[in-house]
């Protein structure tokens, strides 16, 4: 573990008590955080990636039972430090000390994530008269600043304005806002451009790139859209049913994936160069986990699936220094599987593309 | 702003013009005679109709009655307190009901919140299902059999509260009756504020204001609160009036002069006096009308949403 590492989070195990039984909904993650870098996790619904954010957020519903694992969380430039546990500091200490000032999210619906009966300026204050030490006007200076970082043009009158006075667009910004305005070091998106228009989705993920550089912010994105992680992620964590399956830089994971899962996401993908008149889906839909899947989780939509993967779950194999996958078509007795053509034609083309612009 | 006042106003008055004239109609089919008729021969009754008008054209009658309205004047009693001006009789009896009811109102709501607060912020604990135990209780219990036990046990068993009504120690003896008429409300404000702060709780703000870190009393004050207030607003207002009016039941149970037990008192004595009964209903409804109105124009004040709607209308 490098000393940059400033969030870890190892072997988090997360069920929920529901009418209809247990849900196992996370069932052993791993996931570092570099300083400075960006992670995208990709998933289904249902993947479990909002719910492992949310452990790290303390916003766990009331019916979730955290049954192991740590949250690890260090302060930067404070690196002999111990690492906090975020799961074991209790939620008052966590929304004190950690919430907002050091680790700050942004949801996926701007529409119902503000407070309907305050200002928006108001709404950013909060954040910085709750964490910084700093007088009223003081915060209301610094409240206008955010607004004008986050690309809000007449800030000063927008202040007063409540949230549906302003466009989607607008509103997520003002929840950007308001993550930032506590200066956090870890910034954590839920989907936040999947309830907004795609012209407005590129200006936002622009937005916060620009800001990831400016305020050297770590960033998290919760995501189903590749083509969010193609254009913002340094690393990507693919998750199916409440595993990491694959792990690896954004170039691994989408020229060289080795997780029939993964080549199902990559595949699914929108692509105007091709020559196939149907979208491909993944056949089948991921399991309900009231029950514990036995062996490979993945096993009974995947075309590649092999005896073993009906018996036992596959560990994680190591491909390259910052590359793993957890498929037992890694495992040195298994035959070897080409990538299917389409997709290996796919990633040819885009291999290509990108080195026109290189 | 103003527009949008003036225009919610208008439509009050409207609405009550409309209301006074189905009353004034409906009094007037109503079976039964406004003058004790068995103490009368026909001949006196011919007079006593020609005297009042009522054979006239019920249009005529109609803008007759509005004239002496816009007047201040209710007419005279018929055949209850014959003689006295219904405005006199129902000094008293609107001072008494409305003292009554809005300690009635105080307590409920007052207590109806807590309760509801209380059982919002344990939601899932014992206090929460206690709450909803006590609600459940108090809105299925009426208020009269919830006051005839309060008689039988601080009046009978304990004697401490008197029996009735006493004009004489207002205060002390409208105890018992406030008591039992804030049950319902108490009940409806406490279930109605739990439910509201639960589904508020859940919402995506109050999950930014936590991520943000904000957390327990400062987290319910700010975001809380505000929002779940507003649609208990839209309940409380028809208790209110129903509160005021004062409870038929109630009213009549403990003695007191007050507008339930005038109307009761005005249908049922001999002969129907038209005249309180329309005086009662035109307060009834001036009453529900206003209170209606006032509470659109606090929305305006505790939702910025309409207010920007109201602005927009101007």
């Amino acid at each position: 573990m490098s000393a940059e590492t400033i969030l870890k989070i190892s072997d988090l195990d997360i069920s929920f008590r529901t009418n209809a039984g247990v849900v196992h909904a996370i069932r052993g993650v791993d996931m570092d955080l570099q300083k400075g870098e960006t992670v995208a996790v990709v998933g289904e619904s249902g993947s479990g990636k909002s719910v492992t954010m949310k452990a790290v957020m303390g916003l766990l519903d009331s019916n979730a039972v955290v049954n192991s694992g740590e949250i690890l969380y260090r302060r930067p430039g404070d690196e002999d430090a111990q690492m906090i546990d975020l799961l074991k500091i209790g939620k008052k200490q966590l929304r004190q000390d950690i919430n907002g000032q050091h680790i700050a999210m942004v949801f996926q619906d701007p529409m119902t994530s503000l407070d309907p009966t305050m200002p928006i300026g108001r709404q950013i204050m909060e954040g910085i008269l709750l964490h910084k030490n700093v007088s009223q006007s003081e915060a209301r200076r610094r409240a206008l600043e955010l607004l004008e970082l986050v690309g809000i043009n007449d800030a000063e009158k927008r202040f007063k304005n409540y949230p549906h006075q302003l466009s989607g667009g607008m509103r997520q910004r003002v929840v950007i806002a308001i993550a930032l305005s506590a200066d956090p070091d870890i910034l954590i998106c839920d989907e936040p451009t999947t309830a907004l228009d795609v012209t407005i989705q590129a200006k936002i993920l622009e937005l916060i790139k620009s800001i990831q550089e400016k305020m050297k912010l770590s960033v998290i994105y919760i995501t189903h859209d590749l083509g969010v992680v193609a254009k913002v992620a340094d690393y990507v964590n693919v998750m199916y049913a409440g595993r990491i399956v694959e792990v690896g830089n954004v170039n691994e994971i989408f020229y060289e994936p080795c997780h029939p899962y993964t080549w199902g996401l990559l595949s699914a993908m929108p692509d105007i160069n091709t020559d196939d008149d149907r979208l491909y889906s993944i056949p089948g839909s991921p399991p309900n986990l009231l029950h514990e899947p036995v062996g490979d989780a993945f096993a009974d939509r995947n075309p590649f699936a092999m005896a073993i993967d009906k018996k036992a779950a596959p560990p994680m194999f190591k491909i390259s220094e910052t590359h793993f996958a957890a498929t037992w078509l890694l495992h040195p007795d298994a035959p070897k599987v080409e990538l299917p053509e389409e997709l290996r034609h796919r990633i040819e083309r885009a291999r290509k593309e990108a080195e026109q612009y290189l | 702003m103003v527009k949008y006042v003036f225009k919610r106003v208008g439509m009050a008055a409207l609405t009550l013009l409309i209301i006074v004239f189905l009353l004034f109609w409906l009094v007037r089919v109503m079976p039964g005679n406004p003058f004790p008729s068995e103490r009368m021969s026909d001949v006196q009754i011919a007079a006593k109709r020609a005297e009042l008008g009522l054979d006239d054209p019920i249009l005529v009658q109609f803008r007759n009655y509005v004239a002496k309205l816009l007047k201040g004047d209710f007419g005279n009693g018929t055949s209850l307190y014959y003689g006295v001006p219904i405005k006199t009789v129902l000094r008293t009896a609107v001072s008494n009901s409305f003292r009554i009811g809005g300690f009635a109102i105080l307590l409920g709501t007052a207590v109806g919140l807590l309760l509801g607060i209380t059982a919002a912020l344990n939601r899932g604990r014992f206090l929460d299902g206690f709450c909803t135990v006590f609600s459940i209780i108090g809105v299925c219990v009426p208020s009269y059999v919830f006051l005839i036990f309060l008689q039988y046990t601080f009046s009978f068993k304990i004697p401490f509260f008197p029996y009735f009504f006493d004009a004489d120690r207002f205060a002390f003896s409208s105890v018992m009756p406030a008591l039992s008429l804030s049950l319902f409300t108490m009940s409806t404000i406490a279930r109605f504020t739990r439910n509201e702060m639960v589904e508020v709780f859940d919402s995506d703000y109050v999950r930014l204001a936590e991520a943000k870190g904000m957390y327990g009393g400062k987290l319910v004050r700010a975001h809380v609160l505000r929002n779940a207030l507003i649609p208990i607003v839209t309940v409380l207002a028809p208790l209110v009036v129903d509160l005021l009016t004062g409870a038929l039941v109630v009213e009549k149970i403990y003695g007191i002069n007050g507008i339930g037990k005038l109307m009761v008192d005005a249908i049922t004595g001999e002969g129907i006096d038209y005249n309180y009964v329309l005086a009662l209903g035109i307060l009834y409804s001036t009453l529900y009308i206003a209170v209606m109105l006032l509470v659109d124009l606090l929305y305006g004040v505790l939702d910025p949403r309409i207010r920007v709607a109201a602005k927009e209308e101007d």
